[in-house]
C-alpha cells in the first residue's frame, strides 16, 4: 500500500502564519502604547508641549536595555516606547518565521536571501548605536 | 498648547491622514510629515521617526489581509527585500548627514511625483510570457488566483527591479514614508509582475522596509514616544475605519482632492524647506 506523504508546510501555511503573527504584533504593541499613553498622559498631560527644538530623546528610551527600564519602572513613556520595540520587531519576527518556512521547504536559495535581510534588520535594530 | 491637547489634535490630524490613506490607497504616511511640520511645527526629524513608525503598523496590519489571499509573492518579495532593507540603511545613513531643509525639499518633491503618478491613467503592462532566465534561477515566477481561473506570470529585468528597490528604501529610510509607490512602479512596469501581485507584495516589504530605518532612527533619539503615540494609534484608527467603510465610498473624487492636497503639501515643503523654516 503506497503511502501518501502530505508536506508539512506549504507557501500558503506560512503565509497563513505570517498573517496572524502580523496581527498579532500590531494588536500587542497598539495596547501596550494604549497603556503608555495612560500612564504618560495622566502624568504629564497638563505640561506644555513642545516639538518645535530637537533635542533628541534620552539614552534610557534609545536603547534596547533602557526602554525595559523604564517600562518597568512604570514610566509611561517608557511604556510607550516597549510598544513601539515591540512594533518595529514585529516585521523581524516575520522574517524569522520566513527563515522557518523556507528552511522547511528545503528552499537553501531563500534561507540564505532571508537571513540577510534578518542580518540587516538586527543590525539596524542592535548594532547602530 | 498642553500634552493633552497636542496628543489629541496629533490622533485626529493621524486618523485623517489614516482613512484618506487607506480610502484611496495613496499611502496616509506620505502626509504625515507634512502635517506635523507644518501644522504643528513638530522638528522633521522627530515626524519622520513618527511616520516611520506608524508605517510600519498600517503595512504590517494591511499585509495581514494580503497575505492571507495568496496575492502576494513571498519569494519576490524577500528578494527585493535585501535591497529595500539596504536601501533604507542607506536613507538612514543619509538622515543624518543631509540638512533638514534639503529632506524637506526632498519630500515635497515626492510628493509632487506622487499627486503626478495618480493624476495620469496607469498604462498597465502587459505580462510577459517568455520565462527571464535569472528570475526563473531566483525562482520568481508564480501564479495567483484569478476569477478565470490560475494566472501565471513570469518576471522580468531583475537588476532593474533591485535597483528601484534600493531607490525605494532609501527614500523610506530618509523621509519616512512606505516608498509603496515605488516598490509597485518597480514591480509592475520594470518588472512585469501583474499589478494586483505587485500592489500585495509592495504592502507585505513596507513595514520590513520601514523597520529597517526604524531601528537606527530609534538609537539616535529620533523617535519621540509622546510624539509617535498619537500618530501610530491615530493612523491605525483610521485606517481601519478606512477598510469598513472602502465599499461604499466614492473613492474616485476623494483621490483627486486627495491628489490636490499633497500637491499643495508637496509645494508648501519645498518653499519652507529652501526658506529655511523646517
Amino acid at each position: 500500500m503506497k503511502v501518501i506523504a502530505l508536506p508539512l508546510w506549504t507557501d500558503r501555511k506560512v503565509e497563513d502564519l505570517i498573517g496572524n503573527l502580523l496581527r498579532t504584533g500590531v494588536l500587542l504593541s497598539a495596547l501596550i502604547v494604549f497603556i503608555g499613553a495612560v500612564v504618560y498622559l495622566a502624568r504629564h498631560g497638563t505640561q506644555p508641549a513642545d516639538y518645535r527644538v530637537f533635542h533628541g530623546e534620552p539614552t534610557d528610551l534609545r536603547t534596547i536595555p533602557g526602554v525595559l527600564r523604564e517600562a518597568f519602572a512604570f514610566q509611561g513613556r517608557g511604556i510607550i516606547q516597549l510598544g513601539l520595540l515591540v512594533l518595529i520587531a514585529t516585521p523581524v519576527a516575520r522574517v524569522a518565521l520566513s527563515i522557518i518556512g523556507f528552511a522547511a521547504e528545503r528552499d537553501r536559495m531563500y534561507v540564505g536571501f532571508a537571513l540577510m535581510v534578518l542580518v540587516i534588520l538586527l543590525y539596524s535594530l542592535f548594532g547602530s548605536s | 498648547m498642553t500634552v493633552w491637547e497636542f496628543t489629541f489634535l496629533v490622533w485626529i490630524g493621524s486618523a485623517v491622514a489614516g482613512l484618506l490613506g487607506s480610502l484611496t490607497g495613496l499611502g496616509g504616511g506620505v502626509v504625515l510629515v507634512p502635517l506635523l511640520t507644518l501644522f504643528f511645527k513638530v522638528d522633521i526629524r522627530y515626524a519622520v521617526g513618527a511616520s516611520l513608525v506608524s508605517v510600519i503598523a498600517t503595512s504590517s496590519g494591511a499585509a495581514a489581509a494580503y497575505v492571507k489571499e495568496g496575492l502576494s509573492n513571498i519569494r519576490i518579495g524577500m528578494f527585493l527585500e535585501i535591497a529595500t532593507t539596504l536601501g533604507a540603511l542607506f536613507g538612514a545613513f543619509l538622515a543624518a548627514r543631509v540638512s533638514t531643509g534639503s529632506i524637506a525639499i526632498i519630500l515635497g518633491a515626492v510628493l509632487l511625483y506622487s499627486a503626478y503618478l495618480s493624476a495620469r491613467t496607469r498604462v498597465r503592462s502587459k505580462s510577459d510570457e517568455i520565462p527571464d532566465p535569472l528570475a526563473t534561477r531566483l525562482r520568481l515566477n508564480g501564479s495567483f488566483p484569478t476569477p478565470e481561473g490560475i494566472r501565471h506570470y513570469f518576471v522580468r529585468r531583475v537588476p532593474a527591479g533591485f535597483g528601484l528597490m534600493f531607490g525605494a528604501g532609501a527614500l523610506s529610510g530618509l523621509l519616512g514614508i512606505g516608498s509603496g509607490a515605488v516598490k509597485v512602479l518597480a514591480m509592475d512596469q520594470a518588472m512585469r509582475i501583474p499589478f494586483k501581485v505587485s500592489t500585495t507584495t509592495s504592502n507585505f516589504m513596507i513595514g520590513v522596509t520601514a523597520a529597517a530605518s526604524a531601528g537606527i532612527y530609534l538609537s539616535r533619539g529620533y523617535i519621540d514616544p509622546g510624539l509617535s503615540m498619537p500618530v501610530m494609534l491615530g493612523v491605525l484608527a483610521g485606517s481601519l475605519v478606512g477598510t469598513r467603510i472602502l465599499v461604499q465610498a466614492e473613492t474616485k473624487w476623494l483621490r483627486l482632492v486627495f491628489s490636490i492636497v499633497i500637491l499643495l503639501l508637496g509645494a508648501q515643503m519645498i518653499y519652507n524647506g529652501a526658506a529655511g523654516k523646517i
